[in-house]
């Protein structure tokens, strides 16, 4: 069972929109400004020592959602709350110490190390830009930590290597180490093993599962259901830069409510041969989400839209059927709430 | 028992430190690459350093002195005089080897000087982009369209013919060319994941571009300037030809216009005018050979020959399994 | 589906020169046999040999690569010699889906042209008859026929995968090899196109070799399976088989090591790498990762055996040989 301690992370209404530039002609011609609306009203929260999962297929906005909570991407309303400080208007020199308690991890492992820094010169550099631990030796000591917690073991081994010496695995290793030797509360994963062979993918999700247990906050951004629902503490599934469904992670998956949630999740092939699900296919592609469609975003594709989901949007609700409270669908059919 | 590389805290039995590649198979410098890679390299290499060792031993190598007559006027090739004398009875040879000094000095400086402005301009507008990079190729679109023999003739005319006007004139001409390849590169560098990594760990601009951005940008700065020399040689030789050069220096392009200006020509003294010629398209050569294969070290796609049709190769398999 | 398999690979072999005239062995004596109307699941992680052993089914391994042993297209050895008795086949007789094949169109020609091209290339049909049979592929395919004369770039990643596929079934081939053709797509995306794939099998009697790193993917679509690791097929056997009965720990453990949606059992890791295909391997290429590993298997590669009807794997604990022989 996962300590669940105070809330790190709150995040409330988000909203992050891009600009799809017009250019010169559009300008003229007086073409309507148009943004992709990335990010549409999320609220969700992450507390010490749990795992959250940011599930959803490309263009759903859940690296949109990580890259305005982490402050590379400006959001255009809605509140951040990191430890309870409101980090959303913060000016980038009042975010500089922020930077140490909030980490990210990033899905390739062979483009997230500098080719020329040495393991050390990547695991000392946060130490430099932070002006931690003055000395050449205590910095090397605070290195050396952080290769033991990240699993590379024994430190020498790994030391002096340079990123193409080492497999794909031990260089997402590298960059955990790397954020950890800031000692951050909470990390935030963007696809962390996408890019690695299954084999190697259950270590490096372990290493950031036995993080959690020490007390670290995870929010985890994903599209596979099954590394979410196995290591996960929460779900929260994003379709069209909303979250249409929350809930711990087995109760999400092996009970879904919304509509979306139910389809994907027969789709997703299972490993044993014998027990494959008849796979609710939907028809076409997400829609591009400059055009969000009416009402509820997902009706055009919904199986079980009635006549009402052309107008109305819907919230997250406790859905009828589900037997946790904290299981939430934004559907009026199955949460009418 | 091959080479294995261990995942962590379950390292194998008996497995020594070895396990991971040792350190030779650490991937070769740049340098050593390019040379490795390449012959003309290597005899472009060999012919520059050749040149630059004439020029740093002048005083040594010359055997005659350059400012007084010691032979007859356009005396041919002598054992006393390997290339003659000029139409001053001044020693080709001595002239020719004093000579390379300026050509190269000049030639290595506007290099240089061509080199920092590109190289910062291209770093700062690839970078910063918005309205610094709008504004700062504005500027260099201006520097581009600026007709070359023209600025020659006005900075010699107004500013005097120095040598330090020669290398500011090359440096102006010819900084736009590589601020543009480095822009490129830098802003291809910028969208690196390791650069967005240390940008989220708080690094600071500064930080980004000393120790992220300009190490993968270094050596193709340098491949730059190295053919940027062999224009920059030719330039001095062509401005000096044309009268605009310095009158108190000798250098390759002094020598031709000398010839020139002394009827080398009708009086067969080929050997007043072949030498500084032959020297400069040598140099001009041989930096392109280096700076070509640094480029091709740097981007081997761009090598030709991908294209060609696949001819993969068929063998017996008993042969094999032989050797097995 | 009939008796005799439309494709039969035996010993193949395929070596890529590397600098200081050493040898990658990236192949390893790979064969298997497809019949007609069959989906073979070829999963393996990267470095296997998956993709480099369907690439020399079509001959199009690089200049620096050298092969041995035979491709049997309906009893004809299409690799005897290279690149020539290649090449008349290719796109007509066997045909592939390439990775990333939505970036695989020419962005300044239509869809219809590109999916055109084999039709005129192999002489089969040109102008307004090839034209016909585009729109038909498009059909086939799920697109509507009027997108012909659109230009890649206004597909969809799904739409383009869907015309790659359109183009690779143009002349009509009877062997349709497919490589990781939805890894970069949607789950959504992914269903669709694997279902498309499994209704061309069917409909069409089109034999599929499906290379993946995907074990999920294989275990719903294929019917067969081989499992490579190190150049070689450690496991193949029907698919259902394999994951209940697995005779090989390579493919136990890779099961294991794939998490299940719905179940509670915890994800194993596979400890190590694989092994470096530059240098001779000796003994099992397993050994080192393998959690069953003993006496023979740093010494001795194990023999492919025949450990049910259809179903083999190449490992000492199948070997009755090597087992009753004093450790």
């Amino acid at each position: 069972m996962s300590t669940v301690g105070g809330t790190l992370l709150e995040v409330a209404d988000l909203v992050t929109r891009y600009p799809v530039p017009r250019g010169v002609i559009g300008a003229v011609a007086r073409r309507p400004k148009l943004s992709v609306h990335a990010v549409e009203g999320v609220s969700f929260s992450v507390g010490e020592g749990e795992m959250v999962a940011l599930v959803g297929e490309s263009g759903c906005g859940k690296t949109s959602t990580a890259q305005t909570v982490i402050r590379m991407v400006e959001n255009e309303s809605g509140s951040i709350k990191f430890r309870g400080r409101e980090i959303s208007s913060l000016s980038a020199r009042s975010l500089r110490p922020l930077r140490r308690e909030i980490q990210m991890i990033y899905q390739d492992p062979y483009e997230s190390l500098d080719p020329r820094f040495t393991v050390r010169d990547t695991i000392e550099e946060p130490l430099l830009v932070h002006g931690i631990a003055g000395s050449k030796p205590q910095r090397e000591a605070k290195v050396r930590e952080a290769l033991d917690r990240a699993g590379l073991t024994p430190p020498d081994l790994f030391i002096d290597r340079f990123p193409h010496e080492l497999s794909g695995g031990q260089r997402q290793r590298v960059a955990i180490a790397a954020s950890l030797v800031l000692d951050p509360k909470l990390l935030v994963a963007d696809e962390p093993v996408s890019m690695l062979d299954v084999s190697v993918r259950a270590g490096i999700l372990s290493l950031l599962d036995g993080l959690r247990r020490q007390g670290l906050g995870i929010l985890m951004i994903t599209h596979d259901l099954s590394t979410a629902a196995h290591f996960a503490d929460r779900i929260a599934v994003m379709y069209l830069g909303r979250i249409v469904e929350e809930g711990p992670a087995k109760e999400v998956v092996r009970n879904p409510q919304h509509p979306y949630t139910r389809a994907l999740i027969s789709v997703v092939p299972k490993r044993d041969p014998r027990e494959q699900t008849v796979p609710q296919i939907l028809k076409g592609e997400t829609p591009n989400p400059v055009h969000v469609p009416s009402g509820c975003r997902f009706h055009p594709r919904c199986p079980i839209a009635e006549e009402r989901c052309k107008s109305i949007d819907p919230q997250l609700h406790r859905a009828r059927e589900s037997h946790v409270a904290e299981h939430r669908a934004a559907c009026i059919v199955t949460a009418p709430g | 028992m091959s080479g294995l590389i261990t995942e962590p805290g379950l390292v194998p039995e008996g497995a020594a430190p070895e396990a991971i590649e040792p350190a030779s198979t650490r991937r070769p410098g740049f340098f050593s690459a390019t040379l490795r890679g390449e012959p003309q390299a290597v005899v472009g290499l060999a012919i520059v350093i050749a040149f630059v060792l004439i020029a740093i031993f002048a005083p040594l190598i010359a055997t005659h002195s350059v400012t007084q007559k010691t032979g007859p006027i356009y005396q041919a090739p002598s054992s006393s005089h390997w290339l003659g004398t000029d139409d001053g009875g001044v020693d080709m040879f001595s002239l020719m080897v004093y000579g390379s000094r300026v050509s190269l000095e000049v030639g290595f400086a506007g290099a240089l000087v061509a080199m920092l402005i590109g190289g910062a301009v291209g770093v700062v507008a690839g970078f910063f982009g918005g309205w610094v990079d709008i504004v700062l190729m504005r500027i260099t679109d201006i520097f581009l369209v600026i007709p070359d023999l023209p600025l020659i003739i006005v900075v010699a005319a107004v500013f005097g013919r120095t040598l330090a006007n020669i290398i500011l004139i090359i440096g102006i001409i010819y900084w736009t060319s590589t601020a543009r390849l480095i822009r490129a590169q830098v802003k291809s560098v910028r969208e690196r994941v390791y650069v967005k990594r240390a940008r989220s760990l708080g690094a600071g601009n500064g930080r980004l571009i000393r120790k992220h951005v300009l190490p993968q940008v270094a050596p193709l700065l340098i491949a730059n300037t190295v053919l940027m020399i062999a224009l920059a040689v030719f330039l001095e030789t062509y401005i000096t030809f044309l009268g605009l050069g310095d009158p108190s220096t000798v250098s390759w392009g002094k020598l031709i216009e000398n010839a020139f200006l002394g009827n080398a020509v009708l009086n067969n003294a080929w050997w007043a005018v072949v030498p500084p010629g032959l020297a400069v398209t040598v140099v001009i050569l041989a930096c392109t050979m280096v700076g070509q294969s640094m480029e091709d070290a740097l981007n081997p796609r761009l090598k030709v020959g991908h294209l060609a049709v696949r001819r993969f190769r068929m063998r017996p398999l008993q042969g094999e399994l032989d050797a097995e | 589906m009939s008796d005799a398999p439309v494709l039969k690979v035996e010993d193949l072999h395929v070596w890529f020169d590397l600098s200081g005239g050493r040898e990658l062995h990236a192949v390893q004596g790979v064969s298997f046999e497809l019949r007609a109307g069959e989906r073979l699941g070829l999963v393996g992680e990267s470095g296997c040999g998956k993709t480099t052993t369907i690439l020399a089914l079509m001959g199009l391994l690089p200049s620096s690569a050298s092969a041995a042993g035979r491709v049997l297209l309906d009893g004809e050895d299409i690799l005897a010699k290279g690149e020539e008795t290649v090449s008349p086949h290719r796109w007509k007789d066997i045909s592939m889906v390439f990775q990333g094949a939505m970036n695989a169109f020419n962005p300044v020609k239509t869809v219809g042209s590109q999916i055109a091209e084999p039709l005129e290339m192999h002489g089969i049909a040109s102008g307004k008859v090839a034209r016909a049979q585009v729109r038909r592929l498009l059909d086939l395919v799920g697109i509507s026929g009027d997108r012909a004369d659109r230009y890649p770039h206004e597909f969809s990643g799904g739409m383009r995968q869907r015309a790659a596929i359109a183009l690779a079934l143009a002349c009509e081939p009877k062997v349709l090899l497919a490589d990781e053709p939805t890894t970069a797509l949607d789950v959504m995306v992914q269903a669709q196109i694997l279902e498309l794939l499994t209704q061309l099998t069917r409909d069409l009697g089109l034999s599929m070799v499906l290379v993946t790193h995907d074990l999920p993917v294989v275990a719903q679509v294929c019917d067969r399976a081989a499992v490579m690791y190190a150049g070689e097929i450690a496991e193949m056997g029907d698919m259902a088989e394999i994951y209940h009965e697995p005779r090989h720990p390579y493919t136990r453990m890779l099961f294991a090591a794939t998490p299940d949606m719905l179940g509670d059992d915890s994800v194993i890791s596979i400890p190590g790498a694989p092994p470096r295909l530059d240098r001779a391997i000796v003994g099992c290429p397993f050994a080192p990762r393998c959690d069953s590993a003993f006496s023979p298997c740093a010494d001795t590669h194990p023999r492919r055996l025949e450990v049910a009807p259809g179903h083999e794997a190449m490992c000492h604990l199948n070997d009755r040989v090597t087992l009753e022989q004093p450790a």
